[in-house]
């Protein structure tokens, strides 16, 4: 099926060099960053995770939102999603190997990463995520393929696919609930150190992810003219919805506990994200940008009218996709380390090597999300034919 | 006639350098390398010892960085002369950094401008060995922390584990940042974390940890928490102290007379 991807319009190889031209800057970059040592990025002692760990973070939760359309397809027999179950899966592919890319680029010595398995240590969460993740890539994958593949000689998927699918429904949640664990259990980092962190991963996941997803199939409707349907869209942002309102009630449900106990720790991540602490403030901006685009995103979705309209949705899902982009994908991690345990306040500033890196594993994400769905749609408009 | 003679050369050259090397191994002493014997012949028991350090702030004195210049020279702990690649075993730091969680309200200015010996506090409950995904960092049979350089990943989970800030990483080739070379203690690569081993291998000699023998103070004071007799644990049972950050159930085995 694969030889599929292999033919394509003149704009369609513009659109994959482009990607490669990235992916070789991001490559170049990542190579100095080898050379010289981590010291290329804005991490430091005090910031020691940053960009790449919450890019991962955001990432995982963009997999687990192929469960969205999982569930209410294969769980529900929703028909309507029919078209886009195969978009799901495969955008879960393409974001599960981006989050192992940005782990094994946040790594000071990634050539012994196969440590983790040669001594496999329960006690410790990177054990557990580096298995969900693995197994959520190949669990996605096959069960996409397979049933592609049976679209595609007109025949029915093979019975053995079924459990897998329904597998991946609690999979999908047991891997940004291991992510979510890889922060919320470690002491003296107060922001983190919250029950509610793994629900409020889920509640963003499937906000962004989902809005992701109608964006997706938007895109695709213009290339390709491969429409997944209107009221898929309609119903991915109805959920959409909900599980952003679940987001910034969680939110909200953080700086009660943090400002009405007045315990001085764990007021400080959310002074410094929102408010500054000591004079420092470079995130201050960006996290009411985010709460300002997510409100935005979650008046429009509210209004029917305005949902409906093509060009509204659109707006819509970038706004959420990029609130939660921010919260998650900066703000949470960076928070985390400000201020440090002996409260000391440094600030972390991107450099333009980890910009190039993190484009250069957006690109890899994109080049194979460009090909699968390639094959796919390629796939469906000939059995349409 | 002439191939027999070198190959059997060569098997007897291969045979006396095995004979060498599995000396080496049943008898120590005959060993081209020096190899450090324990200062103990007991057997390592698991939890039988638990080394503790006792720093008497009192007796600190201010600008001396004795204890700091000792420990980084004999670990070629390097210096890069910024904050953001900082590598650090030891550090002084003030009263509101060392002790964030304790009473800072109307202190005596003598305890809230005296300088505090930072190190590992060699956690009995440590979060970081507990984080670490490969055991490259684990509790030894004797309670130190330690690090293995050579497993680590270099994926920094002890940092964000360890509510003390007791760890740093290799952001850069730790070598180019050491001035003068010790040939105590080997350097590490670029890329994996490090931090205070407790001097785990002057311990092995018999000797106290580099920083308690520099300090002109007598301000350290190290030993076994597990032995009632020894010197630290009748400090301990005689004075008051504390330990940094109590609440968090790490139980630290490095304990302060404020």
């Amino acid at each position: 099926m694969i030889e599929k991807a292999l033919k394509g319009s003149r704009n369609y190889w513009l659109w994959i060099g482009l990607l490669l031209l990235c992916i070789g800057a991001g490559f170049s970059a990542f190579s100095r960053q080898m050379w010289e040592g981590l010291t290329v990025t804005g991490m430091g002692r005090d910031v020691s995770w940053g960009l790449y760990i919450a890019q991962f973070t955001f990432f995982v939760g963009v997999a687990a939102s192929a469960v969205m359309v999982v569930i209410p397809y294969y769980l529900h027999n929703q028909k309507a999603f029919a078209k886009t179950v195969i978009v799901g899966e495969f955008m879960a592919v393409a974001a599960t190997l981006m989050c192992m890319l940005f782990i094994l680029a946040d790594m000071g010595r990634p050539d012994r990463v196969l440590n983790v398995l040669l001594y496999p240590s329960p006690h410790a969460m990177v054990f557990w995520d580096v298995m969900v993740l693995n197994g959520y890539l190949v669990i996605n994958l096959v069960s996409a393929w397979t049933v592609l593949g049976a679209e595609r000689k007109g025949v029915s998927p093979p019975a053995w696919v079924k459990p897998i699918i329904y597998l991946s429904i609690p999979w999908a949640f047991s891997i940004h609930t291991v992510t979510a664990f890889l922060y919320a259990g470690l002491p003296g980092r107060h922001l983190w150190l919250t029950a509610v962190l793994a629900p409020r991963f889920l509640a963003s996941a499937f906000a962004a992810g989902t809005s992701l997803l109608i964006l997706v199939t938007l895109i695709l409707k213009k290339t390709t003219g491969f429409d997944a349907g209107n009221e898929a869209r309609q119903k991915l942002a109805v959920l959409a919805t909900y599980a952003g309102v679940a987001n910034f009630f969680m939110i909200g449900t953080e700086f009660f506990t943090a400002f009405y106990s007045n315990v001085p720790a764990h007021m400080h991540g959310l002074q410094y994200l929102f408010f500054g602490l000591e004079g420092k403030s470079a995130l201050v901006p960006w996290m009411w940008l985010s709460l300002l685009l997510g409100f935005g995103a979650l008046a429009i979705l509210f209004n029917p009218k305005l949902r409906q309209t093509s060009k509204w949705l659109v707006a819509a899902c970038v706004g959420m996709v990029s609130s939660i982009w921010i919260d998650k994908g900066v703000g949470l991690v960076l928070g985390g380390f400000v201020p440090s345990p002996l409260e000391e306040i440094t600030e972390y500033g991107v450099t333009l090597t980890e910009l190039t890196v993190t484009l250069g594993i957006w690109a890899v994400g994109i080049l194979v999300l460009t090909l699968l769905l390639k094959v796919a749609v390629t796939v469906k408009k000939e059995q349409e034919a | 006639m002439n191939e027999d003679r070198r190959s059997f050369i060569k098997k007897a050259g291969i045979g006396i350098l095995a004979g060498i090397g599995s000396a080496a191994g049943l008898f120590p002493a005959l060993s081209l390398e020096k190899t450090v014997l324990p200062a103990w012949d007991e057997k390592p028991e698991p939890g039988k010892h638990r080394w503790g350090m006792l720093i008497d702030t009192r007796k600190c004195a201010g600008n001396c960085k004795e204890c700091v210049a000792a420990c980084h020279f004999t670990h070629n702990v390097p210096d890069f002369g910024n904050r953001k690649d900082e590598v650090k075993w030891i550090w002084k730091s003030s009263y509101e950094h060392v002790f964030p969680t304790a009473s800072q309200q109307f202190q005596s200015p003598g305890v809230t401008e005296r300088p505090y010996v930072a190190l590992c506090n060699h956690c009995a409950e440590p979060p970081c060995t507990k984080a670490c995904p490969t055991e490259a960092t684990f509790r030894r049979w004797d309670g130190i922390v330690s690090m293995d350089y050579h497993r680590c990943i270099g994926c920094r989970f002890c940092m964000a584990a360890c509510p003390y800030g007791s760890r740093s990483f290799n952001w850069r080739d730790p070598r180019e940042g050491i001035k003068l070379a010790s040939t105590e203690y080997p350097t590490r690569m670029q890329g994996v974390v490090e931090k205070c081993n407790f001097c785990s291998e002057r311990l092995v000699k018999g000797l106290d940890p580099a920083c308690v023998e520099a300090c002109p103070e007598q301000a350290l004071v190290f030993g076994d928490l597990n032995d009632p007799g020894s010197e630290i644990r009748k400090l301990l049972e005689s004075t008051e102290t504390m330990q940094r950050k109590p609440e968090l159930g790490t139980k630290p085995s490095v304990f302060y007379i404020i």
